[in-house]
């Protein structure tokens, strides 16, 4: 029986509806990435109309001819960095990569990212596993980048990762979530935070994400490439907040035939 | 000395510290312990021969000739 509600359950859609990981409270459930920016300054009034709370960057060798420090941004904007391995197609070099972002950044959490190959940019498996496990040893806090299988996503979890973070499409499409059920299914075993990364296009994307009852939403492309990236952000962070509440609310269930919402009773008779 | 800096040969004075070096390619003036003498943060790490030297070793860590140093920082990704 569903019983009537004024008030929003526990906060939910305020600043109390808080995520959890590793006994950090972030203030947004929308995790943003850095990459594709133009510049600098776009790129930080794009993150702060989103309101992340958290943000990804890469590690590259250092050059001096680069103008301004993405990190000091961040660090300026008080929004926690999570440093990923992108680009790593081997454990050997993800890990590697970690143990250099947690040095230079003074972070024990990392974006475990290990690619199979260039041109779909999806995570090679095996090779994740390896680098999970060996990060988890070496005290990271590890967010595994995986596939939309739930099967990996729970060997990962048992692994000692964070968070698993299922991709709705591969990298930079924008095609969206491509497997709705898998990401349902994977929320529904997991009991560390699941993240949706990777493949949003556009707002009702991430508020799809929430609504399968994701915890939050990772995303780069389909901001800092938007015509409008600060719009854009701006746009993502009521899609999450949008779909968190939905989820929360409860949808109606799918039916085959219409079903009034007028009653028919009572009608006027026109003789 | 010669050493390797981040894939390019590089030229530092004989037995110079991790200190010196990350200090003359990031124009920061760095404490003993690694710290920027500013007070805000560094952001950079260093590789020596593919092993990690953590900060509090830069000072005591001397470059030898042939190393190969990654000097890396955060940049836009992800």
């Amino acid at each position: 029986m569903m019983t009537e509600t004024t008030a929003l359950p526990a906060g939910l859609g305020t600043d109390t509806d808080r995520l959890v990981i590793d006994g950090v409270a972030l203030s947004s459930r929308l995790i943003m990435g850095t990459g594709g920016a133009p510049s600098l300054d776009g790129l930080g009034a794009a993150l702060l109309a989103s309101g992340t709370d958290l943000t990804t960057v890469a590690m590259r060798r250092y050059s001096p001819a680069e103008k301004g420090s993405l990190f000091q941004l961040l660090v300026d904007n008080n929004i926690r960095v999570l440093p990923n391995t992108a680009g790593c197609f081997t454990a050997r070099d993800a890990v590697m990569t970690a143990e250099l972002a947690r040095e230079a950044l003074e972070t024990h959490w990392v974006k475990l990212e290990v690619i199979a190959d260039e041109h779909t940019l999806l995570p090679d498996a095996v090779e994740l596993v390896v680098a999970a496990e060996h990060l988890v040893n070496r005290g990271f806090k590890v967010f595994a980048y995986t596939n939309d299988d739930p099967v990996l996503a729970l060997r990962l979890e048992n692994l000692g990762a964070t968070a698993v973070m299922p991709l709705g499409s591969p990298i930079g499409t924008g095609l969206g979530i491509l497997n709705p059920h898998n990401i349902e299914l994977i929320v529904s075993r997991a009991s560390v935070p699941v993240v949706l990364d990777a493949g949003i296009g556009t707002a009702s994307d991430a508020a799809l994400a929430m609504e399968l009852g994701c915890d939050a939403v990772l995303l780069a492309t389909a901001v800092t490439r938007a015509q409008n990236p600060a719009l854009m952000g701006a746009a993502f962070k009521h899609a999450v907040a949008a779909g968190r509440l939905a989820k929360a609310a409860g949808r109606i269930p799918r039916r085959e035939h219409a079903l009034a919402s007028s009653a028919m009773e009572g009608r006027a008779e026109f003789l | 000395m010669n050493i390797t800096l981040n894939g390019k040969p590089y030229a530092v004075r004989a037995n110079a510290s991790v200190t010196s070096l990350v200090s003359q390619i990031t124009g920061r003036e760095l404490a003993s312990n690694g710290q920027p003498a500013d007070g805000q943060r560094l952001g950079v790490a260093v590789a020596r021969n593919s092993e990690v030297v953590h900060r509090s070793h830069w000072h005591g860590t001397a470059l030898a000739e042939g190393d190969d140093i990654e000097l890396v920082t955060a940049i836009q990704g992800g």
